[in-house]
This record gives structure tokens, sequence and C-alpha cells, in this order.
């Protein structure tokens, strides 16, 4: 039973740190890689919160239909950020101006 | 087997027609112009039905394959999602007509012009799906594809700007449902269940205070769908995309894309989540008064038109979230209203910035060059739009400002009441702006270009569309009540 709480803990542990780097690092490739360790850590959450006596079906469902999404999402991003090297040189945001 | 009519699944037929016509956009290139026309056409007649049906025998609800709600996905229309149902294919008809002369071969690469109808077809059955579900997590699936698409649309304009803007968008998109999808994991994890109806009752069934885990789940589910729709001060990605995206698209994107996390967002905070003490409701309203100053302030300050008009959306969006400190019936539905006609008047904006852009070569305010002269008909869709954006009578707008300023009084929380009437002089402040400088003459004079007038005649179609709906107000403001998603009316 602890085991489900301890992989929770790490799954949000995950998000976080996803979400650090996404904020935190200006370079497009290391962002896509932040946000599918994010999406890591909410499928380790929902996996574990489904064990126990009798496993649920449905969240791995859900993570399937997950995974497929995030798939789709990134090569979407990868393609986009192929463009953008090709069409500004570097594969980073322009610096925001703060208004 | 004879089907009835009741039980015409049209809210089935809604959501596979532009489906199957973005596939089929890739099988005939050729004709894609004309599939654009009947798509937009027949959802209009499956609309119709969905209406009957709704309006005949109340709020509809379809399991598919059979399969009923603890186990199977279901589909749920009531009036809040007939409204904006009928809504997006409004606009997205205005959508269909203009990009067959906005989207022409002389003017536009052919490569990327084939790119827009698939992707706009992708769009309009993404946002069918997500006002006809009942189920969180296929409201997720539903979010994802919205905004893979929306993304597309933007980087279809080209150009590091477009790009940039696009790939930012993509990364809070994905940002914002991550965020839903862990509040949902958790609603899930308490529950046991994905349907909004189902959570619902176990909700009000619980007389017990709410779990830390509700909490949490609502919290999540907030701040995700928050940041999708640009609520201040997590609108710093909008107007860079929607101003670097082509025209037909920034239409859609602030008229529909922004409002369909917003209906998310409204359904659960109906429905849902056990608002008990009024600190949520006051902070998102607070929120929505800062952003209706700052996206003023900021139009005001801008120099380029689209960039103005996407500001306009950031403040606009601040109106929508001054009913949850209100919190009552007569709120809800002038937020609502509002909500409608805002979707109509931006898209008639920004159809009318598309014309001026494409005349000129250009969108600086500054250099408009006898604009009224040469476009009689844009500058009439942009004042008409306008009057509905500052919310002049007999406008849509107007109706929706009046709702929410008489919630307000009927509350006594006088400070709405100045902070709606304050942006409205904002509104025309920056709305004036434009219009002045479209009747002077420019110290530069440059080249110009025909405009088609398909798309001058869309965007006067749809400006007229916004301030009418002051006219029919009390016809939309009863199909709210099918459903009853505001409660019973007079209970607030």
């Amino acid at each position: 039973m602890n085991n489900i709480y301890l992989y929770s803990i790490v799954g949000a542990g995950l998000f976080t740190l996803g979400l650090y780097a996404l904020i935190s690092y200006r370079h497009l490739l290391r962002k896509i890689l932040a946000l599918n360790i994010m999406g890591s850590g909410v499928f380790l959450i929902l996996v574990a919160l489904a064990s126990g006596e009798t496993p649920d079906p449905v969240p791995h469902a859900m993570v399937i239909t997950g995974i497929v999404v995030a798939v789709s999402a990134s090569a979407l991003a990868l393609a986009l950020v192929l463009r953008v090297q090709a069409e500004t040189g570097k594969a980073e945001l322009p610096e925001e101006s703060l208004e | 087997m004879l089907i009835t009519m009741q039980e015409y699944p049209w809210i089935v037929i809604i959501i596979l027609l532009p489906l199957s016509a973005a596939i089929l956009s890739f099988l005939f290139p050729r004709r894609v112009k004309l599939l654009g026309l009947l798509l937009a056409l027949s959802v209009i007649a499956a609309v119709a039905g969905l209406a009957w049906q709704v309006i005949e025998h109340g709020a509809q609800r379809y399991a598919i394959g059979g399969w009923a709600a603890p186990l199977g996905i279901e589909l749920y229309a009531d009036g809040l999602s007939l409204l904006m149902l009928m809504v997006t294919a409004l606009v997205c008809l205005g959508v269909s007509i203009y990009s067959t002369g906005y989207f022409n071969r002389a003017y536009f690469r052919r490569s990327r012009a084939i790119y827009f109808w698939p992707l706009w077809m992708f769009l309009w059955t993404a946002l069918n799906a997500l006002f006809l579900s009942s189920d969180i997590f296929n409201l997720y699936v539903t979010l994802e594809l919205l905004g893979l698409s929306a993304v597309a649309l933007v980087a279809l304009a080209g150009g590091a700007d477009a790009l940039t803007s696009a790939i930012r968008y993509l990364f809070v998109n994905l940002l914002g449902s991550l965020f839903y999808l862990a509040g949902v994991v958790l609603l899930y994890h308490r529950f046991g269940s994905l349907d909004i109806a189902i959570l619902s009752q176990h909700i009000m069934s619980q007389q017990m205070a709410p779990s830390p885990a509700v909490w949490a789940a609502a919290g999540l589910i907030s701040a995700g769908l928050l940041l999708k729709t640009a609520l201040f001060p997590m609108h710093f990605w909008l107007p860079p995309a929607h101003a670097s995206a082509p025209g037909p698209v920034s239409a859609l994107l602030s008229a529909l894309v922004v409002k369909a996390s917003f209906y998310i967002l409204l359904r659960l905070w109906l429905e849902i989540f056990p608002v008990e003490s009024p600190v949520p409701g006051q902070l998102l309203g607070v929120l929505g008064s800062i952003a209706i100053f700052w996206g003023g302030i900021q139009a005001l300050r801008q120099m380029r038109l689209k960039m103005l008009i996407a500001y306009s959306t950031v403040a606009q969006i601040g109106y929508l979230f001054l009913a949850f400190p209100l919190a009552s019936y007569i709120a809800w539905k002038g937020m609502f209203f509002l909500l409608i006609s805002h979707a109509l008047a931006k898209t008639a904006m920004f159809m009318a910035a598309g014309n001026i852009l494409h005349f000129g070569g250009h969108d600086r305010i500054k250099d408009f060059d006898h604009v009224v002269q040469y476009q009689p008909l844009t500058s009439a869709a942009f004042a008409l739009a306008g009057i509905s954006i500052m919310g002049l009578p007999p406008s849509g707008g107007f109706i929706g400002k009046w709702l929410l300023l008489e919630a307000a009084v009927n509350s006594g929380q006088w400070w709405l009441v100045i902070i709606i009437i304050l942006g409205s002089l904002l509104a025309a402040a920056y709305i004036f702006k434009v219009i002045g400088f479209a009747f002077t003459q420019s110290e530069m004079s440059h080249q110009t270009r025909k405009v088609p007038v398909q798309m001058q005649w869309t965007a006067l179609a749809l400006a007229l569309a916004a301030v009418l709906l002051g006219l029919i107000a009390p016809w939309p403001l009863a199909l709210m009540d099918i459903g009853l998603p505001f409660g019973e009316g007079g209970s607030g």
C-alpha cells in the first residue's frame, strides 16, 4: 500500500522538476524534454493510484491515450523547432520584453 | 430500422462531419474550397437538427457505441453547448467564405494555402467535440486536438515571428493540458468516475467538507485552463500568437479557441467544484479586472492593428471573469451573452484587419492612408464590431454588460460597476484611435492591392450579426435555461 504513495510522490517530483526545467532552460529541445518529463510524472501518478487489490483498467487506458497525445505533440514541437532553427539560426525563443 | 426524428443522432453527426471533411480534403486538394463551404452549410443544418431536439425535448444525452456513463463516454448537449455550437458554426461559415478569398493562389503560397483547409476542419472537429463532451478525460483529448491544430494554423503564416509565437503557443498549450490532466487524475482517484454528471452527483451528495484531493484537483484544473484562456497575468503568449497568424486564423483563435478552455472552466466550476468560500471567485474577479485595464492600456499603446485587437481580446476575457465574484443567475447569463457577442465581433474585427493588411500590405495604424475611402465596407465592419466591443446599444456587447451591471448592483459590489464602465471607456479609446487614423492621409504613399469582395462582405455581415444580436437577445437568453446550467432563475 505504501508503494502507491511512494510512486505518486516520485510522479509529483518529476512533474515539478519538468516544470522547473521548462521555465529555466532557453533551448527549445530542452523545453520539449521538460514537457515530456512532466507528462511522465502525471502518467506515473495515474498508474500508481490505479494499483490496489483489484487493479483498475481505466487509468491504463488513459495513460495510453495520454502517451499517444504526447508523442504527436512532441512530433509537432520538433518539426517547429527545425523550422525555427532554419529561419532564425538558433533553436531558442527570443528574449521576451516585459510588457 | 426506422429512426424517428427525435432519436436521430445529430450530436454525433456534428462531430463526424468536419472530421470526415478534413480527411477528404487531403484526398481532393483541388476541390477544397467547395468542400469547406459544403461543410459549413451541412454543419449548420446538423446544429439546427440538434437545436430542434434540445428545444423540444430538453437536454440530450448520447452514449457512444451504446456504452453508458460509468464505463463508456457520453456526449451531452444542453442550452449552453448548443449556443456555443451555433456561434462556432456561424463563425466558421464566415471563415470558410472569407478564406476562399484570403488563401487565393495569387497572394498566398499554394503549398501553405492547401494545409489551411484540413487544419481548420480538424480545429472545428475539436471544438464541436469539446462542447459536446461530458467526460473530463475526453475533454482533455479534445483540448489537445484543439491546441495542436491551432498551433499548426499559427505556424502557417511562416516567417520567424509566426514560428516562434507558434512554438511558444504550443508550450503554453501543453503545459496547460498537463495541469488539467493532473487535476483529472486526482478527481478520478477520489470518485472513480470521469463523467461530469456522475461527479456532480457524488460531490452534491457528500455532505462532509470536500477533501484536500478535490481542492488540489480544482486548483490544478483551474490553473491549467486559466493559462489556456489567457487570463491576466497568464496572457503573455496570446498577443504575439494571435497577431502573427494569418487573418482568418486570428479570427478563429480569438473568437473560439480561447473560449473553448473558458467553457470547460465554466462548466466544471458550475457543476463540479464545491465553491463554498467566496475567495476563489473574488480572486478571479480581481484578475479579470486587472486584465480589463492592462489589456485596454496595452491596446492603446500598440502601433500595429492586429496587436491592438489581440490586446483587446485580453481585456474582453477579463470581463468574462467578472461573473465569478457575482456568481448569480443574471451574472452568468450576462457573461455568457458577452462571450457570444465578443466571438462574433472579434471575428469581424480580425477579418477587417486582414482586409486592411491585404489592401495596404501593412497594419501600422499611423500609416493608414484613406482606408475609409478605399475600403468603405471594411471600415464599416470594423466600426460596427467596435460598437459591440465598446458595449453601445443595441449591440450584443451592450446587453451582456448591462446584465453584468445589473447583477453587480443587485449584489452591492459597486467596485465591479466602476470597472465595467471604465473598461468600456478604454475600449472606446482604442477603437476610435484606429478609426481616426483610417480617415486621415498618410505621409507615405504605398502600393495597394484589390481586396476580394467576399472578404469585405463577410467581415461586414459578422459585425452586423454582433450588433443585431442585441435585438434578438431574449431568444439566446431563453436557450441558456435548457438543462439549467446556471441553476433556477432568481435563485441567486
